[in-house]
């Protein structure tokens, strides 16, 4: 028993190298697999609060770019203005309808929720944004995040009370469900990790035409993004000869360094969505819960 | 307690270069990803010990990685880098006086040559083992040796002109005041 206290107070710096050093990547690999590290929420207040301090100064001198940005989204709303349009009178007719229920009821489905980004990185393979609204403004995880001109972002993986964690497109794990604009054939976006300035869109069927310039949308299968909110343009294709599917190069829209307003839009029926998804791949792949 | 204050100063500033600089800046190259703050490891005093270096090694990493969102990883690097240094400075000192003489590594106090030898190993050490984890979850073995040297070259790209525009002031530590 001696000797194997000696043995420890010998090597004890050894020790402690080992035991930080299992300490830390225990915290690297645990954050990677669900992205809820040890201390995160408490981290997060923190580093929210410094980042919030600073962005107050950094703001000041991109005032012009927001506000240009902010000129065109009111242009576009503007421009759906009720008033703008003419109805002739003449169709109007008045329809009694006799059926007890309603069935143009609408259900919202997408709720917007304007954010600021206080801290933003572009030059690693990993990039996280973080947003000064957390879970106390009603912010979750998986909502989607879009730029104030309305390009995709990202999606939202970690919360706080008052702040949240959003990993950017710019992310070699992030996945997002795309579409063509034009013919509405959807594939996932990726990123190599590479260049900031091309993402990838893969999965679509080489029978669909494509050409350099298309302009790449959310898709209607996405659970996170409303659809059809600008991602990117097309610019290049990659030949790949070995499999049915292109690989195409995507500029996307949102520009990632001078991120300021965002909105995390949120979709009411992801909860129910994602259950139903979940619950028909356990009884597909459960059969003898189910014999059929 | 002069030394302790200073030293705190030295992380904040190097913590807000790495943060608020060196990472928001427009993404430079796949390749290259500058890192300056582990400097502040190796600029601690030759009079800390192993085990309070790996400690504060550990905290610094750590909240680096709050900031950049990848809990562990900087952490790991630095608990590296802290536990390569004591045998480092071990070899790379004279044995005869200079120790003594000067509170930390510097230019004056190991000479030029051995500095930067110091430096230069500290810091491929560090980035080796940050790029070798980031390869382990992604990226291929050409990426992973092209990143580690690119990334160790541009640091000590940015490490050696901070040495030669802000020299510390090195004073003789003599046995009066402290």
């Amino acid at each position: 028993m001696r000797n194997v206290i000696l043995f420890i107070r010998r090597y004890l710096t050894f020790f402690t190298f080992l035991l930080l050093q299992i300490l830390s990547l225990w915290f690297l690999y645990s954050y990677n697999k669900f992205h809820q590290a040890q201390f995160l929420q408490w981290a997060n207040e923190l580093t929210g609060q410094i980042n919030t301090r600073y962005k107050k100064v950094e703001n000041f001198f991109v005032l012009g770019e927001e506000n240009k940005r902010l000129h065109r989204v009111n242009d576009s709303l503007l421009n759906l203005l009720a008033q703008q349009y003419v109805q002739p009178d003449t169709t109007k007719r008045l329809v009694v309808d006799t059926l007890l229920q309603d069935s143009t009821r609408q259900t919202r489905r997408y709720y917007f929720r304007p954010a600021s980004v206080i801290y933003n990185s572009t030059s690693g393979e990993k990039n996280y944004i973080q947003l000064d609204r957390g879970s106390v403004e009603g912010i979750t995880e998986n909502m989607s995040v879009l730029n104030a001109d309305g390009s995709a972002v990202g999606i939202v993986v970690s919360v706080s009370p008052h702040f949240s964690q959003v990993m950017s497109l710019l992310h070699v794990r992030q996945k997002v469900n795309v579409a063509l604009k034009k013919t509405g054939d959807f594939g996932t976006l990726e990123w190599d990790g590479a260049d900031p300035s091309v993402l990838l869109l893969k999965g679509l069927p080489k029978s669909v035409p494509v050409k350099v310039g298309d302009v790449v949308v959310s898709s209607r299968y996405s659970f996170n993004f409303p659809p059809g909110y600008p991602v990117g343009l097309v610019s290049g294709i990659v030949s790949d000869n070995s499999t049915n599917f292109y690989v195409l190069k995507v500029r996307p829209s949102a520009r990632f360094n001078n991120l300021q307003h965002v909105f995390v839009v949120e979709n009411l029926q992801y909860t129910e969505q994602s259950k139903l998804d979940e619950d028909t791949r356990k009884r597909i792949e459960d059969p003898k819960r189910n014999p059929r | 307690m002069r030394e302790v204050i200073r030293n705190i100063v030295r992380l904040l500033l190097f913590l807000f270069i790495e943060v608020y600089v060196l990472h928001s800046i427009p993404h430079l190259h796949r390749f290259i990803s500058p890192s300056l703050y582990f400097i502040f490891l190796l600029w601690l005093p030759f009079s800390i010990r192993p085990r309070l270096l790996l400690w504060i090694a550990f905290f610094t990493g750590l909240i680096v990685d709050y900031f950049l969102q990848s809990p562990g990883l900087h952490a790991s690097a630095c608990l590296v880098l802290a536990f390569i240094r004591p045998f480092l400075i071990t070899v790379l000192t004279p044995r005869d006086s200079t120790e003594f003489n000067y509170r930390e590594p510097s230019p004056q106090s190991l000479l030029w040559a051995p500095y930067v030898i110091y430096i230069t190993l500290l810091t491929f050490s560090y980035h080796t083992w940050l790029v070798f984890l980031e390869w382990l979850s992604f990226g291929s073995f050409g990426d992973f040796l092209i990143k580690t040297f690119a990334s160790t070259a541009i640091s000590l790209l940015l490490i050696i002109p901070i040495e030669l525009l802000f020299p510390r002031q090195m004073r003789y530590r003599t046995n009066v005041g402290s």
